[in-house]
């Protein structure tokens, strides 16, 4: 049985695509690689529209291996690998959508991030076409006696992004969710073509207001990596505690959301303080309460100065004083983990067929963190100190259980962090072009899970083409399954212990 | 439980002092609302947020006005459900084309007296998803918009001025 990267050898190898290698297939090798995707070997990391070529990146069994494969579609067609593989049809729906590639065999054809308010259709393919007629959107029907939908959004009750849930449901129980997202969509990618180096940067960090840190980092190593860049190694460190910082922030915001919808606002309160907490932390240190253009390429934007690492401590010392009580505080309230505890089944077939990542894809037995598995600095020098804390109930109270690991977990990455950054240097190098194109891909393990970014520069370090892909393409189909049979009023709780970015799903 | 309650009672409140009425920025912010249309709405106003198409980085600072430190209950301000409940549109994102109808009808279910705040960069003209095939340009390109909130996004505390703008009386404050 050849690996994926004996494989893979068959294809004509791309000269510079860094670190992991990206190779032209032809469409029996793409149909291969979707089929053995689809037998489960492997992962689906991302699926994305180049011009009139398709790009699709493969993590392989061992969880160390990128592959990049590469299919050229001079008919404008190619081998739909979501007709084997369903966590890819989302993603060949939108490219579809932006680049008018057809994915042959595709069992959905109807539109996702186009709604047909654009104006032009395939905006991102050579020539995009003009508006046509857009058919209502055909939401999947579910047959049976006394069935009724409730539809949700795309405005929420809450002060929540948008997009629209259609329910089919049976008195309270939920027979079927469906999700039509896109709503958010801002055409990133497109601003990105073309645009400095620096540009895309802060729109990358805008895809996702929540992982603007994550989206920077991802951004910024495959910018780097690209150009052959090697940045200071104080600017390493401090990287990796903005991203802790902002993963202590959401997993608070979280622990304390979920905790709300379950109608125990006292959590929410006392959380709201310790993100509260974080947030100031991060503006007195960074300048900016969710350190957005912090991590740019090149390094990071602001130095760490003495007083920022006392308040640093005390942060830590804080959480660490405040946070016990309250975890024991959840784990305590029966009523409470009544509600918790068996809702919201996302089941371990389902979530490593799908290669979900994060929290959600470690409550339900997927032991994948981007920090370890494809660690990358400064986090391969902590990696003797770390263990991935993982569950698998698959549950609501799972996914808050591995937040609150997580969150003791940063505490310690942090204070590890502070003991190790060197000395006051250097904290950014200049990011200039190399004089030929260069290809770069990263991977960061966001709060949400992993955020891939890969770019494509010219001989000027200006991006000629730039794919984010946000871990939550990979969890909003989940979500789904995960509601089936569980009653209405239990879909806030559901949907916040998943937490999905609708604007870093919709680019 | 009750530990953490009674902890909280016989504690120093979080609660931060709010900015005072006669505050230069809540001044100039009040000054950009026309007069003939500030009327006094009792003691309090209702809100209702809308994203229409933001990074979301807004959403995550207007939350924060609920926590201890802001409180912003206590100075009679709340979020409510639905527009039918709301005297104010809080509107955040450049108003992508997807959610620029759905941004027209909630304006629209709003019943009068109401008031359109845009928060936010992207909010005032698109930010820097300007120029796309995707958005159409900031709220005021759908909506009339009474008040802009800058910053990207902007802090609790500068959503909490512009907000307490909203609701006083710009005139009071000056006497």
């Amino acid at each position: 049985m050849p690996t994926l990267t004996e494989l893979i050898a068959n294809g004509r190898s791309v000269e510079w695509h860094r670190p992991c290698p990206r190779v032209v297939v032809d469409e029996d090798l793409w149909r291969l690689l979707a089929a053995r995707l689809a037998e489960g070997r492997g992962s689906l990391l991302g699926l994305w529209g180049d011009g009139a070529s398709v790009h699709m990146a493969i993590l392989d069994e061992s969880q160390k291996n990128i592959v990049v494969a590469t299919i050229e579609c001079p008919d404008g067609r190619f081998p739909s690998v979501g007709r084997l593989h369903p966590p890819a049809i989302r993603l060949e729906r939108a490219l579809r959508d932006l680049f008018g590639l057809d994915p042959v065999g595709l069992p959905d054809q109807r539109p996702w991030l186009d709604h047909g308010r654009w104006g032009q259709r395939h905006p991102l393919a050579k020539e995009p076409q003009p508006q046509g007629d857009q058919e209502p959107y055909a939401f999947l029907r579910a047959e049976g006696e006394s069935l009724h939908q409730i539809a949700v959004g795309p405005v929420h009750a809450g002060i929540i992004e948008p997009g629209h849930f259609r329910f089919t449901a049976n008195g309270e129980t939920v027979v079927r969710l469906e999700e039509r997202l896109g709503y958010t969509h801002k055409g990133i990618e497109s601003l990105m073509t073309g645009a400095s180096v620096d540009a895309a940067a802060r729109l990358a960090g805008r895809t996702s207001g929540d992982s603007t840190a994550a989206y920077g980092f991802a951004f910024a190593r495959a910018v780097e990596v690209a150009l052959g860049i090697e940045i200071p190694p104080r600017a390493i460190w401090l990287r990796a505690l903005m991203a802790e910082l902002e993963r202590l922030a959401n997993h608070f915001g979280d622990i304390g959301a979920i905790c709300n919808d379950a109608g125990f606002a006292i959590m929410l309160a006392h959380c709201g303080i310790l993100r509260e907490c974080v947030l100031r932390t991060a503006q007195a240190c960074f300048g900016h309460r969710l350190m957005m253009d912090c991590i740019v390429p090149g390094g990071v934007g602001c130095d760490l100065l003495s007083p920022g690492f006392e308040q640093i401590r005390k942060l830590v010392w804080t959480i660490g004083k405040a946070f016990p009580p309250l975890v024991e505080l959840y784990d305590n309230t029966a009523s409470l983990q009544n509600r918790t505890v068996g809702t919201g089944l996302a089941r371990p077939a389902l979530i490593k067929q799908y290669g979900c990542g994060g929290t959600i894809g470690r409550a339900s037995a997927r032991a994948f963190d981007a920090r370890v598995q494809l660690s990358y600095p400064p986090y391969e020098a902590m990696l003797f100190n770390y263990d991935v804390p993982v569950l698998a109930e698959g549950d609501v109270n799972a996914r808050i259980w591995i937040r609150i690991r997580e969150v003791q977990q940063s505490l310690a990455l942090v204070e590890q962090i502070l003991a190790r950054i060197p000395a006051q240097s250097a904290i950014r190098v200049p990011v200039t072009g190399t004089g030929r194109t260069g290809e770069g891909l990263a991977l960061v393990e966001g709060f949400r899970g992993d955020v891939l970014a890969w770019v494509r520069l010219d001989a000027e370090a200006r991006v000629e083409r730039c794919h984010l892909r946000d871990p939550s393409w990979f969890q909003w189909p989940v979500l789904e399954a995960a509601i089936e049979n569980n009653i209405v009023a239990d879909f806030p709780l559901c949907n916040k212990s998943f937490n999905c970015s609708y604007s870093g799903h919709d680019l | 439980m009750r530990k953490i309650l009674f902890e909280s009672l016989v504690g120093r409140p979080l609660t931060e002092p709010g900015p005072q009425l006669d505050d230069p920025e809540i001044i100039a912010l009040a000054q950009e609302i026309e007069s003939a249309a500030r009327v006094k709405l009792g003691r309090g106003l209702s809100i209702r947020e809308l994203d229409a198409g933001s990074c979301n980085g807004c959403e995550l600072e207007i939350h924060a006005l609920g926590n201890a430190f802001y409180d912003l209950e206590r100075f009679g301000l709340r979020f409510v459900a639905s527009p039918r409940h709301a005297d104010v549109l809080l509107v955040t994102g450049p108003v992508t084309k997807n959610m620029r109808e759905a941004l027209l009808r909630t304006y629209v279910a709003t019943p009068a007296p109401k008031w359109v705040v845009a928060a936010g960069s992207c909010a005032f003209d698109g930010g820097i998803f300007a120029g796309g095939y995707a958005c159409a340009g900031g709220v005021s390109a759908a909506i009339p918009v009474d008040l802009h909130i800058p910053g990207c996004p902007p802090a609790p505390i500068a959503l909490l001025k512009g907000l307490l703008a909203l609701m006083t009386n710009g005139s009071d404050a000056r006497r």
